[in-house]
């Protein structure tokens, strides 16, 4: 590994920072990149494309490690709005609290949030796996296609309103359920699933404690009934 | 867009710093609205019985001696007047409805920002370090202050059209978002004695709480009742002679972020606008809940007036 790479945001500009980061974009390794005195700096660390770690000291606001792939990316503070939107792959961890719409449209590898997400959590997800040690906002996982949203806390209103094929898990409270959402056998297979995702995540819950729901599928199937409204 | 900042002290140990404190968390505000810039300021209370207006006209050599003038002639009273680049701070004893049917008995040659004991709204079209410049924000002293910075959607850039509005005495509002509903509750409000002086919707939101607070609601009171009655998209702090408040609509699509420490609340539409306060490391820091009220202050019953 060579050496860390420093970029002090009081002295270095965000563009200084993702240029770098970019610089190394289709490489199979590179440096670990450390960011400081982020004080809510939109856009940080976005759209990496290559297998680096990053550890981001302070605040981040929007889009923070949007369109990752690859990276290894740990942000010691809270987010703004588009956490890792558009996640392809690698692994995104917050330690702090997370603004709206978290991991949304995520195509693929980790999001891990161990304070809070509010309100849109993994809206619109597509095969993200999204963790989330507190709890989470109304209509999360909005539209979500694929992926699981894993909520170690209590759910907001609306979860998983209009929801196509994404799996939810929830060990708190639902305020409750959106348009075809509903709650769902945990079988054996989704237990070792979950084990492993909450073992990967480093949450300290069995996954036995969780309940999971999914899509009713009325929504987005024709029903044969409704055909005399056409 | 539109950007929203406040600030409320708790420790009074801080008024001196109010400016120096409030000024870059507007700036900070720039991108998300750099077509006009606002504030206000809770600050040097007149007297009972005495109140403060600021009036506004474009022209830099505009003759506000006349117009103190004719509030001398008017109510037989000594007027204090000091120009502010555009604006005038006017100092008079006087009871606020004499003042109001004195403003509006003819056409006048200036238009009024604020009226009240406590408040003063500074508002221009043009970037905030431009606004705050010439307005000397930095060195305002005071107990709150609200700031907008506005990127235009719903009516014309002008400087009336630009935050915080302030109908009432004392009570200013400034709104990210744009309401739906606006002009049946303009034309309810009419009903009810409302003088509309724009054709925007965050003014019909200041009236809406204006109305409900001469009829006796508290700053709270009134709030909870917008829920009902307001629909569309808003974050509005809002600002009274002793009170500081924070809404979102149900949906809040549009961001707020609110932190707190022993000395002060302050609420920001982004974080990064928050992250020079003193203590804030330190402050409890969340994002205001969807349909809930959070005031500071502002307990008295029509506290606005």
């Amino acid at each position: 590994m060579s050496k860390e790479q420093v970029f002090d945001l009081t002295t270095h500009t965000v563009r200084d920072l993702n240029q770098a980061l970019h610089g190394l974009n289709g490489a199979t390794s590179g440096p670990d990149f450390k960011v400081l005195n982020a004080q809510g700096d939109h856009a940080l660390a976005v759209g990496i494309d290559a297998p680096v770690k990053v550890e981001i000291d302070g605040h981040v606001g929007y889009y923070c490690a949007g369109m990752n792939k690859h990276a290894n990316v740990t942000i010691h503070g809270n987010a703004g709005t588009g956490l890792a939107e558009n996640i392809m792959s690698g692994v995104v961890r917050l330690k702090g609290n997370a603004s709206q719409a978290a991991a949304a449209t995520g195509r693929g590898g980790l999001v891990i949030i161990e304070g809070d997400a509010s309100a849109r959590c993994g809206i619109s997800m597509k095969g993200v796996d999204i963790v989330v040690q507190g709890s989470v906002g109304h209509m999360s996982a909005f539209m979500a296609q694929r992926g699981r949203l894993v909520v170690c806390g209590n759910a907001g209103a609306a979860l998983g309103d209009s929801l196509y094929e994404a799996e939810i898990y929830v060990r708190g409270t639902v305020a409750d359920l959106g348009a075809d959402c509903e709650a769902k056998e945990m079988t054996p297979e989704h237990l070792a699933a979950l084990d492993e995702l909450l073992k990967r995540a480093e949450m300290p819950y069995p996954a036995s404690e969780f309940r999971r729901y999914g899509s009713a599928r009325k929504l987005y199937h024709f029903n044969i009934d409704n055909a005399d409204a056409y | 867009m539109c950007g929203i900042v406040g600030l409320y002290l708790k420790n009074p140990a801080l008024e001196s710093q109010l400016g120096e404190l409030f000024e870059p968390m507007l700036l900070e505000m720039t991108q998300r609205g750099p077509d006009s810039t606002g504030f206000a300021v809770y600050r040097d209370p007149a007297p009972a019985g005495a109140l403060k207006l600021v009036l506004q006209n474009p022209d830099l050599s505009f003759d506000w001696a006349h117009v103190a003038a004719a509030l001398t002639e008017q109510f037989k009273v000594d007027v204090d007047f000091r120009r502010d680049h555009t604006h005038c701070l006017v100092r008079l004893p006087v009871a606020e409805a004499d003042l109001r049917a004195w403003l509006a008995a003819e056409p006048r040659p200036f238009t009024v920002v604020s009226i009240g004991q406590h408040i003063e709204i500074y508002k221009e079209v043009g970037l905030p370090i431009d606004v705050a410049n010439a307005f000397n924000l930095k060195g305002l002293r005071g107990s709150h202050a609200i700031g907008h910075t506005r990127m235009a959607t719903e009516s014309a850039v002008t400087t009336a059209g630009s935050h915080p509005f302030s109908t009432g005495s004392d009570l200013c509002l400034v709104h990210n978002g744009s309401l739906s509903n606006h002009n049946r509750l303009r034309r309810k409000l009419e009903k009810a004695g409302a003088v509309f002086r724009t054709e925007n919707d965050s003014e019909v939101a200041a009236q809406y709480l204006d109305v409900q607070m001469q009829q006796g609601a508290t700053l709270s009171q009134a709030l909870t009742r917008a829920l009902g009655d307001l629909d569309g998209f808003y974050t509005f702090t809002i600002g009274t002679s002793d009170g500081f408040a924070v809404l979102r609509d149900p949906i809040a699509c549009k961001p707020a972020v609110l932190a707190e420490t022993d000395d002060w609340v302050a609420m920001s539409s982004e974080y990064r606008a928050l992250a020079r306060l003193p203590g804030v490391k330190h402050a409890k820091l969340w994002e205001p809940e969807p349909a809930t009220v959070y005031v500071w202050g502002g307990e008295r019953a029509g506290a606005g007036h």
